[in-house]
């Protein structure tokens, strides 16, 4: 055993030796590079104000140096030095291009307290330096200039998305206006919703409050948007029915719409002395303190139906586990897809992403929501006809139409 | 005094000789010091008070439920104010202000004023006249950030979204679509890359369709309405075991903290 141990282990020498060999070969050879000789510097260098943004930013191009990926292929990347004059004052900036590229955007701060703020409409001087891997080592371009960062009202690149606003915008005010003048407009029936006035009633049989969760979202979240809407229909069902209502709130703002909503909703259903401020509160916004307090609320009081309409995030499973612990008949409704598999194994009916704005038009059945559903759906006719165009243009690599919709992004 | 006061009570000190032994034991060690050792007791006490929501409601639970959220309103309530009103606003308003606040002076900006009255305007709702101009705050508010937030959507939901489902339903040895092109696919790879762009097709067409509220869905329009909840629902499959191998790994790390920082059992 020793024996073939032993072997063993001068076969692992004998391999090893050559390797250690060629390491001390390439360490003389690391010691013995030659000085490398200036590059050849970067040619027909242009500045120019980069396009379609609001300024504070310059693009530079050039033609590569003869050395960069020819010649001596010593050129390992492009630096910029940058001057408010033609001849002194030059300043190394901080980004760099790696070799073979040949365009190099030079951005700067926007606001005059930013470090590096760049400001628009004065002059500018730029070189381009060719760098290699010795440091002192480089070739400068010639200076170029003056250039001004000047910034757009129009981003050309956006003009796919004005199309679209607009075709959108008209196709809405169209709808808007038919279902104004009475047309009928169909919306298709959404279980979740019509659980809410089932839920409602269960609640005023229990004796037992209903709590409403518009979840982390900012009042400008189009998902709290539309769940101000469902607050509405519910707490003015709430109202009539004369049932409890708790809505604890995440953000102050958030608080401050749903106190108008539910005082309206009060209003609307004769019942403005029912009405208390104390219904709508505010927590904290800390995600999980937050979530500890609603817990707290659903196992003391006890729900009769737990409603989460709105932007959730990690909180979404610990609200709905603890509700169905509670026992609540659970409604929730989000537009963030990773949330929507903990309300669908949680509660007992889930509106999934879109279904919560179609909720408000189905709820409220106002012309302007249900003139802007139609619209939607009108815009999803068109995503289907645009992705079979898109895949036909895909499959015959019209590149046109794919470019559009790049340059679109 | 009924049993449940009593057990009430020996939990209470049984908690109280625990953590007390804790603070010590650790306390005393080599490389501690006291008040570290309070630190990591308290928050051991308040991790296992609120892991005794699994059981049931109980009074541990709400003393770190109350502490937590008046800990953290008061905490969001200092960063709002030192970081927005003091951070924000007062370096462009007023010099005297950051004088008397210790932050630098920006130079004169008029248009803070308005983000000033709006905030005055929320702030009359403690007013029972006045409580209308708050109103107006809210508009604006709303207003600007859904009409901001259209164009944002439109950008990343809408158009980049739909073009990332331009792929070719028939791949080539070049791949998808030219800014993938040149791949020199095998046909096995070639016939993979087919089926995924088919499935992409389908699953969108079909999810699309299902998102349709202003027609029923009966007859083709209901099979393709049905085709895409399924694949709603296999993607919500698949995205709710990928979110909870995330919340095991916060619990492995809650349990860490109890283990190895708190009690020292996993070194």
């Amino acid at each position: 055993m020793k024996f073939k141990i032993m072997i063993l282990g001068c076969l692992l020498l004998a391999l090893a030796l050559p390797a250690l060999a060629q390491d001390s070969v390439k360490t003389v050879e690391a010691s013995a590079i030659p000085a490398i000789s200036p590059p050849a510097p970067a040619t027909n260098v242009t500045a120019m104000d980069s396009p379609n943004d609001n300024g504070h930013s310059l693009t530079l191009r050039w033609t590569l140096s003869a050395d960069d990926g020819a010649g001596q292929k010593t050129v390992l990347g492009y630096k910029f030095l940058r001057s408010f004059f033609p001849d002194s004052g030059f300043v190394l900036r901080e980004g760099m291009a790696p070799s073979g590229s040949s365009e190099y955007v030079d951005m700067g701060g926007r606001k005059p307290d930013d470090r590096d703020f760049m400001p628009n409409d004065t002059d500018y001087y730029y070189i381009v330096r060719a760098i290699t891997a010795d440091s002192n080592v480089y070739s400068d371009s010639p200076v170029i200039g003056p250039v001004k960062a000047v910034g757009q009202l129009y981003n050309v690149g956006r003009t796919l998305v004005l199309v679209f606003v607009l075709c959108f915008a008209a196709i809405t005010i169209f709808f808007i206006r038919r279902a104004r003048k009475g047309a009928k407009l169909f919306v298709r029936r959404l279980a979740g919703i019509e659980a809410v006035d089932e839920a409602i009633g269960r609640a005023t049989e229990m004796g037992k409050p209903i709590l409403y969760v518009l979840g982390l979202g900012t009042a400008a979240d189009i998902a709290t948007i539309a769940s101000f809407t469902i607050l509405g229909r519910v707490a003015k069902k709430v109202a009539e029915y004369q049932t409890g209502l708790i809505v604890p709130c995440y953000d102050a703002i958030v608080m401050t719409v749903a106190q108008e909503t539910v005082r309206t909703a009060y209003l609307d259903a004769g019942r403005p002395d029912a009405y208390n401020d104390d219904m709508v509160y505010y927590v904290t916004s800390n995600q999980f303190a937050y979530v500890a307090a609603v817990n707290g609320t659903m196992l003391r009081q006890l729900p009769a139906t737990n409603i989460y309409m709105g932007t959730f995030y990690a909180e979404s499973l610990l609200l709905a586990e603890t509700g169905a612990l509670a026992g609540s008949v659970q409604i929730s409704g989000t537009d963030q897809v990773a949330q929507i598999p903990f309300f669908v194994v949680a509660c007992d009916y889930t509106l999934i992403g879109e279904e919560l704005y179609a909720a408000s038009a189905y709820l409220s059945r106002e012309p302007i929501l249900l003139g802007s559903l139609k619209a939607q759906d009108y815009g999803k006719a068109a995503i289907i006809v645009i992705s079979i165009l898109g895949i036909i243009a895909s499959q015959f690599r019209w590149n046109w139409f794919l470019e559009l919709f790049k340059a679109g992004n | 005094m009924n049993n449940s006061r009593i057990w009430s009570i020996v939990i209470f000190a049984a908690a109280v000789l625990i953590f007390g032994l804790s603070w010590i034991i650790i306390g005393s060690q080599a490389g501690h010091n006291l008040t570290d050792a309070f630190l990591v007791t308290v928050a051991a006490f308040l991790t296992l008070s609120i892991l005794s929501f699994l059981y049931k409601d109980n009074p541990y639970y709400k003393f770190a439920e109350h502490l937590f959220v008046g800990v953290s309103a008061a905490y969001w309530m200092s960063v709002g104010f030192w970081s927005t009103f003091v951070g924000n606003l007062l370096p462009r308003i007023s010099p005297s202000l950051c004088t008397y606040f210790g932050v630098p002076y920006k130079g004169f900006d008029i248009f803070f004023f308005i983000p000033l009255i709006l905030g005055v305007f929320l702030l009359m709702r403690l007013s029972s006249k006045m409580g209308w101009l708050s109103r107006w705050s809210l508009a604006f508010i709303v207003g600007t950030t859904a009409g901001l937030n259209l164009i944002r959507y439109l950008r990343s939901d809408f158009i980049s979204q739909v073009s990332n489902t331009f792929v070719p339903l028939v791949t080539d040895w070049r791949g998808i679509g030219p800014f993938f092109s040149d791949f020199s696919l095998s046909i096995t790879g070639q016939f993979a890359m087919s089926l995924s762009n088919w499935v992409i097709f389908v699953g969108v067409f079909c999810g699309l369709i299902y998102f349709f509220f202003s027609k029923e869905h009966k007859g083709a329009f209901g099979y393709a309405s049905r085709m895409g909840i399924w694949v709603l629902m296999i993607t919500f499959g698949a995205s709710f075991g990928y979110t909870v191998m995330g919340r095991v790994s916060l619990l492995v790390g809650r349990l860490t903290f109890l283990f190895h920082d708190w009690l020292g059992l996993v070194k």
